[in-house]
């Protein structure tokens, strides 16, 4: 046995470094950003409360009780009271994590989703198809967004999907006009000239010269609508369009809890509470995301 | 200067039509019988007909939408179901004490979100300007609901100061400007002025930071003028953009007071959307929303001229 005259590949240095990558430069500027890292882990905390919710809550969430009802803050067994009906409030605000949550984070991915493809397809084809997606987009514009959200439910009727429907159409010109105006500064850049001249076609050149150079500054966009689609969607509930009793949502336990605001006022202000610690943190992290990415709002 | 309100105006009436469009197919949208709520559950089948003919359900779309607008330009939008007046008085009604809860509330906004912007910007990284930054996130991170019914909770059902909810000592009607019916509406007008102070301060800062750091303050600080007369400058180049800014919140709140209008009861176009929704009232809230993004898109176009007027370098771009 001779010793192999060829040196392990494992110890040679490499001669060329890879370049630690966009992404994990962003992602190592927010773990420095302590108020990033605080409302992440908020956040971390929120949707664990969303996912395990059925095997955190100290009581069963429907339970009714006519004689343990508007309970205060503090009561043995319930430590944040119980509400109009007598259920566990602290079991409630748990559960409740799962379908505010849901219903304030989907249609900003949906919108996202669609919102994009418009936008780039607007921005990189130009002419006539710009013109007719984006013309139709001015037209949603034209509503304030809660108002827009209020008649499409109001229209459709109450109920989850119809919330999340009327939600997602409010955001997907949002998101497509960013989208498009990034696509259109994207799209006369040297390198898709280039590409062009290469014969690639216009699907090939989207996915690969266009998309990465225009997901960031869409990303960041919707980061930032979360925190507005928390707020409308459990207003939505609140105003009795969205998740229906006896489910436990916090616009929708806010509503109900209003008859309280006498006796129990503290209790009454709760669920209000939940929405507003979520949406204040989606929009710090948005924020501060927006920062480390560099991107100009 | 006349070629871009020219151009501008021109630019609105496809908006305009799209609008008038998307309140249309409203009605459409909605599932079940339009005629629900005016026929009762054993009404016969020639009556019926006769009703769906008569509110001309039986015609093509097109035919349907075009008869509808040519209607509502006349000022007439149907009769209201739930209450049997027509919609047009329903809506103005309502809409008046909207637009003076959202003005209210709007010039709040402008005057603390001014107040910090100009703080923040002139003081930038200072704890004034981190505590500014905070108060705007707040405004537009909080739900206004939520933050409306805890106004209530502290100043109606805590400390006896103010009344809950209402919009005058008499109900809807008799406005006056006196402290009697004043007091309902500062809740509502605090809590709807939240978001423009947000937003607001957030813009003026970003303009006096920018305006601050330009060369002609310099020039100006080197001349020998007075900090007194360097804010005079300051306020001129930020004013166009807070008054833009003021004039497009002023929209926002006109059309999206519903969720507060609810909390404090006020007789406003929010309720009245409220209502015509759980009594699936149709020509009620087609006719609303049609009238909030008239004005919402009036505003913005207002606006837009006026931000020309002021500065002639947008009509060049």
């Amino acid at each position: 046995m001779t010793t192999s005259p060829v040196v392990d590949p494992a110890q040679v240095a490499p001669l060329v470094h890879r370049s630690s990558g966009y992404w994990r430069t962003v992602g190592g500027r927010l773990a420095r950003d302590r108020l990033a890292l605080v409302v992440g882990l908020i956040i971390v905390a929120l949707l664990a409360m969303a996912l395990f919710g059925p095997w955190l809550t100290p009581h069963d969430p429907y339970a009714t009780s006519m004689i343990r009802r508007l309970r205060p803050i503090g009561t043995e067994g319930h430590p944040l009271g119980t509400d109009e009906l007598g259920r566990d409030l602290l079991s409630r605000l748990i559960l409740g994590a799962r379908l505010s949550l849901f219903m304030g984070i989907t249609p900003v991915v949906l919108a996202f989703f669609i919102g994009s493809a418009l936008g780039i397809v607007a921005g990189y084809a130009g002419g006539w198809l710009n013109a007719v997606i984006m013309r139709t987009i001015d037209v949603f514009y034209a509503f304030p967004s809660v108002l827009l959200a209020i008649a499409i439910s109001g229209a459709l009727g109450a109920g989850i999907g119809n919330a999340l429907l009327s939600l997602t159409l409010v955001f997907i010109p949002e998101v497509a006009r960013v989208a498009e105006s990034v696509t259109t500064q994207v799209r006369g850049r040297d390198y898709i000239e280039a590409a062009r001249a290469s014969g690639a076609s216009a699907l090939l050149i989207i996915r690969t010269q266009v998309f990465g150079n225009v997901i960031g500054p869409i990303f960041v966009y919707s980061t930032g609508l979360i925190s507005v689609s928390m707020i409308l969607a459990s207003g939505l509930s609140f105003l009795g369009l969205g998740v229906r009793p006896p489910e436990p949502e916090w616009g929708l336990m806010l509503n109900t809890l209003r008859t309280a605001i006498y006796s129990q006022p503290l209790i009454a202000a709760l669920p209000g509470v939940m929405i507003f610690i979520t949406s204040i943190s989606f929009n710090v992290f948005a924020d501060r995301l927006r920062a480390a990415m560099a991107v100009r709002s | 200067m006349g070629g871009y309100v020219v151009r501008r105006l021109l630019l609105t009436i496809p908006i305009m039509l799209g609008v008038a469009l998307v309140c249309f197919m409203l009605v459409h949208l909605s599932p079940g019988d339009p005629l629900v709520s005016v026929l009762p559950p054993d009404a016969s089948q020639a009556l019926r007909e006769q009703m769906i003919s008569l509110y001309g359900f039986d015609q093509p779309y097109v035919v349907q939408f075009f008869k509808w607008l040519f209607n509502a330009l006349q000022g007439n939008l149907g009769t209201s179901i739930a209450t049997g007046r027509p919609v047009i008085d329903e809506v103005l009604v309502a809409a008046v004490n909207s637009l003076r809860l959202a003005v209210l509330a709007t010039l709040l906004g402008f005057c603390f979100g001014s107040l910090f912007g100009f703080v923040a910007g002139y003081f930038q990284n200072s704890w004034i300007d981190k505590l500014a930054s905070m108060l705007s996130i707040f405004g537009v991170s909080v739900p206004h609901y939520w933050l409306g019914m805890v106004l209530v909770i502290i100043f109606a059902s805590q400390l006896y100061w103010l009344p809950a909810t209402g919009g005058g000592p008499t109900g809807s009607d008799g406005w006056q400007w006196d402290w009697d019916h004043l007091q309902y509406m500062i809740l509502p007008a605090i809590t709807l002025s939240v978001i423009p102070t947000g937003i607001i301060s957030r813009t003026v800062r970003a303009v006096v930071a920018e305006t601050l750091a330009q060369e002609f303050i310099v020039g100006l600080r080197a001349r020998g003028l007075g900090e007194a007369a360097v804010f005079r400058h300051v306020v001129k180049n930020a004013a166009p953009t807070a008054l833009a800014v003021m004039g497009l919140q002023l929209g926002y709140l006109m059309g999206g007071s519903i969720l507060v209008e609810t909390v404090f009861s006020w007789p406003g176009t929010g309720l009245l959307l409220n209502t015509a929704i759980f009594q699936r009232d149709m020509p009620l809230l087609q006719g609303s929303i049609w009238v909030l993004a008239l004005f919402f898109v009036s505003l913005n176009l207002c606006v837009d001229i006026f931000q020309a007027l002021l500065d002639p370098r947008i009509e060049r771009s």
